[in-house]
């Protein structure tokens, strides 16, 4: 499963230039929409299953593409966020990928 | 109109519909489906020939239906090549999935007895574990987009809506479009 871009991997890096290396991995964003016809309580089912994000966490997001018009969901490669936006659109949600220093 | 609810033994999300309903829904899924497998997913005139005959994969621009580009929004929206590329490799995949999830609904509904005629005064019952529970949730959700999108649905019009006259056929075509989102709503509280 999608672990929301947190990394999990249990190896140790030595060289000291984690942070760098960290950016660099994962400069782009999945940016949810909002829209006028999707649930408030859909569209937070799905971050929960697709995403595997907590409630509170998941009715945060939801809260924020309904209130400011858009959230970012998730972070990471360009190819990890190819698939998020390709399983949004699967779920009918509204969903845009751009680099994370992109200005909008 | 009773909605979903969870049935607690087995725990899975059940309702009963009239023939009507089901035969409503079992509608509405075939017109999504031939939605989406008319406006064929083809790559537009702009290759030679050769490599046109031979390009399998999808199209590169946005659907012309209002309704298929909502179902397939441009992914990148400041960068033209990258959304055609993206386009290409991943709308026909979804047309897919989605045509699928409609026809889910139609066989759930026949397994579950819906005639191919309506006969009045039948009930049908559907019982749905998690997996087909996402499904149909999936399949709500795009009849919801596409009524919604031909409607001209806005945040915030309800009260629109409730001044439109009952015989307008606008009005008919809210009320069931207000009933999906009911039974969305249930679906999604009952399933886990």
């Amino acid at each position: 499963m999608h672990n929301g871009g947190v990394s999990t991997s249990p190896v140790e890096l030595e060289e000291p230039e984690v942070d760098d290396v960290t950016q660099l991995a994962s400069p782009w964003v999945t940016i949810v929409w909002n829209d006028p016809v999707n649930l408030m309580s859909y569209v937070t089912f799905v971050f929960q299953k697709y995403f595997g994000y907590g409630k509170q966490k998941a009715e945060k997001l939801m809260m924020e593409v309904h209130v400011d018009g858009r959230s970012v969901v998730s972070t990471g490669s360009r190819e990890e966020m190819e698939r998020d936006v390709q399983a949004l659109h699967g779920f009918g949600l509204w969903a845009t990928m751009q680099k994370s220093d992109a200005p909008g | 109109m009773t909605g979903f609810k969870r049935h607690r033994r087995s725990g899975t999300s059940v309702a009963t519909f009239t023939v009507f309903e089901a035969d409503l829904l079992r509608s509405l899924a075939a017109q999504l489906i031939e939605l989406l497998r008319n406006e064929s997913a083809i790559a537009p005139v702009e290759s030679d020939p050769l490599e046109r005959l031979l390009d399998f994969t999808g199209p590169t621009t946005e659907p012309e239906d209002p309704v298929l580009a909502r179902f397939f929004p441009t992914a990148y929206p400041d960068d033209e090549e990258s959304a055609g590329e993206f386009r290409r490799f991943t709308e026909s995949a979804l047309r897919e999935g989605k045509a699928g999830a409609a026809s889910t609904v139609i066989d759930t509904l026949e397994e579950a007895g819906l005639p191919p005629e309506p006969e009045d005064g039948l009930f049908i019952d559907v019982e749905l574990d998690d997996a087909a529970a996402m499904t149909w949730m999936r399949s709500f959700t795009d009849m919801r987009l596409a009524i919604a999108t031909r409607l001209g649905v806005e945040e915030g019009d309800e009260d629109y809506w409730a001044t439109v006259p009952d015989d307008d056929p606008r009005a008919q075509v809210h009320d069931i479009y207000d009933w999906l989102g009911y039974l969305q709503e249930t679906l999604v509280r009952s399933a886990h």
